[in-house]
């Protein structure tokens, strides 16, 4: 007795490295769901309005989700740790306030400018990653408090003034090339790069994988005698970095400096990190998934415009989507418990 | 002690251990042996020492007096990382595994094996397809047949994601490997399960620290028993030729240790 091969009921075979493994319905469907349903929607949007699949509107839906795409890269991380991160878009606002004040008012060098707009993203980010792991308080709670905090420090500092004239320099990220007839702007290919970074980080490092452990049993990664709170204060400082990065993304698109920029952009962020299959829960999830619904919330936006349907029901049809991802990812971890 | 005539030193061994809490004495002076190749059960009623004696050697906590040996060796394990370091390996009863991440990063949780050359080293890339291979060869060393290291340990019943746990220890251990009531959250078939496991890792020659609350199982797996009671060691018994219910009396006070363990 005390056979060990008893372990072998669901597969006879012996022992490989490598091989596929049993993939469910749900698990499928959870993986799969979002593209599906941004496929689904672009057909849709195609077979109403002939302007929609033309290579000038699609470029311009990347375009217009370039800010939310970034800073939702930063809200993935952060829910993958099973936190929550509602001061990204103040933490934005506050960099791109300082790059384009610096830059405009102060007089320094557009380039350092830029690099102290984005370090003030990082700064905030760290001042998150500090409270939620030495005072241990809620994700929640922190960024409710810095979000805050940071609306407030973007208002004081910049008087309330939108700041215009930027240098070139700012708006480099909005200026576009050619590819054949459709205009690309170099902020998208940013996006697209930082998500690109993301996914490898997180799927082929040591650090990435410790981001989905501990979002799915810290206690397991304690034991492993891995530095959580070290992790944790690397992830919220990196987010913040990148809000940083969005902020220079920001001032591009728009010209200017605006302290009151990215006011619902927490929440845009936290829907596209939701929509892209990534569980609320943590530990689960994919960047690259974030990505697609970025993406689903952009096609929605430009697709509804494009079909005359009013603003307000694009609102509508996007918490309908969050309910139903958040429905699905319910069902694939009940089916796995 | 009648059983260590023939051993040679210990692999483990504390002498007059104590740890106090305040007014509470936790160990009183305990002693403890461990010898290579075996599985030695530690046993005690509530309160009778069993999980202090059992951080103090995992060096989660560090004893007010006495002495700890790793082979013959003094040694002050400064925390749990320090005994892993001096490989001592734990195994704990609530499945300490990420389970949505697969079997081979599961065992390389915290030890991932980087790629050789610029890829590992410029971009930390790690090697999984090395990973995968060794984890699966660590498996198969514990005659556990999953196919593919690829699964994700949430795929897996409990008797399956705790023998990840007991691979993960016996790849990494290599002194002693502690099973903290390794079958507690287990049901009855998947516990005998892990047990045929912990027999495995010993033949592999890996000693083998028990704690269980369970005396059938304590008394069909071990080699020896350790009992504890009020702080001490007070008697270690070999369940071959020993009934399981004067281990109990012993641990419960109603025979005494000492002159029975010589017996």
């Amino acid at each position: 007795m005390g056979d060990a091969s008893i372990v072998a009921e669901r597969s006879a075979g012996p022992a490989t490295a490598e091989g596929r493994t049993p993939v469910s319905l749900a698990a499928l469907l959870a993986n799969l769901g979002p593209l599906l349903a941004l496929l689904l929607a672009m057909a849709f949007f195609a077979s109403r309005s002939d302007r929609f699949l033309t290579g000038a509107n699609l470029s311009l839906v990347i375009q217009q989700s370039m800010v939310v795409g970034v800073l939702a890269i930063g809200q993935t991380l952060i829910i993958l740790t099973a936190g929550i991160d509602l001061s990204c878009g103040a933490i934005m606002a506050l960099g791109g306030v300082v790059m384009a004040r610096l830059a405009v008012i102060n007089g320094v060098h557009p380039i350092l400018a830029i690099a102290l707009g984005v370090l003030t993203g990082a700064a905030f980010g760290a001042l998150n990653g500090v409270l939620v792991t030495n005072i241990q308080l809620p994700p929640f709670i922190v960024t409710l408090g810095t979000l805050n905090i940071a609306f407030a420090i973007t208002h004081i500092y910049s008087q309330n003034q939108t700041i215009t004239n930027v240098p070139a320099a700012l708006t480099f990220f909005g200026n576009t090339f050619r590819v054949g007839s459709t205009a690309i702007t170099y902020g998208t290919v940013l996006m697209f790069v930082l998500f690109g970074l993301t996914w490898f980080v997180l799927r082929y490092t040591a650090f990435g994988r410790h981001v989905y452990a501990v979002g799915n049993n810290p206690e397991a990664v304690r034991l492993a005698g891995i530095n959580i709170n070290l992790l944790l204060l690397l992830v919220y400082t990196a987010a913040g970095l990148l809000y940083g990065i969005a902020s220079l993304l920001s001032v591009a698109r728009t010209g200017v400096g605006d302290p009151n920029a990215g006011q619902t952009d927490n929440l845009a962020s936290i829907t596209a990190v939701v929509l892209g299959g990534t569980s609320l829960f943590g530990g689960r999830g994919k960047v690259l998934g974030t990505l697609v619904g970025v993406l689903i919330v952009g096609v929605f936006r430009n697709g509804l415009q494009l079909i005359g349907v009013e603003s307000v029901y694009q609102v509508l049809v996007t918490g309908i989507l969050v309910i139903l991802a958040v429905t699905v990812d319910q069902f694939a971890r009940r089916r796995q418990q | 002690m009648s059983d260590t005539t023939s051993n040679p030193t210990p692999v483990l061994e504390a002498r007059g251990l104590v740890k106090r809490y305040g007014h509470v004495t936790a160990l009183d002076g305990a002693d403890f042996a461990l010898y290579p190749s075996e599985i030695l059960a530690i046993i005690g009623d509530n309160g009778a020492g069993k999980s202090t004696l059992i951080k103090a050697l995992s060096g989660a906590i560090t004893p007010d007096e006495g002495e700890i040996l790793l082979d013959g060796q003094s040694v002050r394990f400064r925390g749990p990382l320090d005994a892993r370091r001096h490989g001592i390996e734990t195994v704990y009863q609530d499945l300490a595994v990420a389970p949505a991440l697969d079997i081979a990063e599961n065992i390389f949780l915290g030890r991932e094996i980087r790629l050789a050359g610029p890829l590992g080293f410029a971009f930390r890339m790690l090697d999984k397809r090395r990973m995968r291979r060794e984890a699966s060869d660590h498996m198969r060393d514990l005659n556990i047949g999953i196919r593919s290291m690829r699964q994700a340990v949430e795929t897996l019943s409990g008797g399956q994601r705790q023998g990840v746990a007991v691979a993960r220890a016996a790849a990494f251990a290599r002194h002693v490997v502690i099973m903290d009531e390794p079958t507690a959250a287990l049901g009855v078939k998947e516990s005998h399960m892990v047990l045929g496991l912990i027999r495995q890792v010993r033949d592999r020659g890996l000693p083998v620290i028990l704690i269980s609350h369970n005396m059938p199982q304590v008394f069909d797996v071990a080699d020896r028993v350790h009992i504890q009671r009020l702080g001490k060691r007070v008697a270690v018994v070999e369940p071959r030729n020993f009934k399981m219910s004067d281990a109990v009396a012993i641990m419960t006070g109603a025979m005494a240790g000492e002159a029975i363990s010589r017996g």
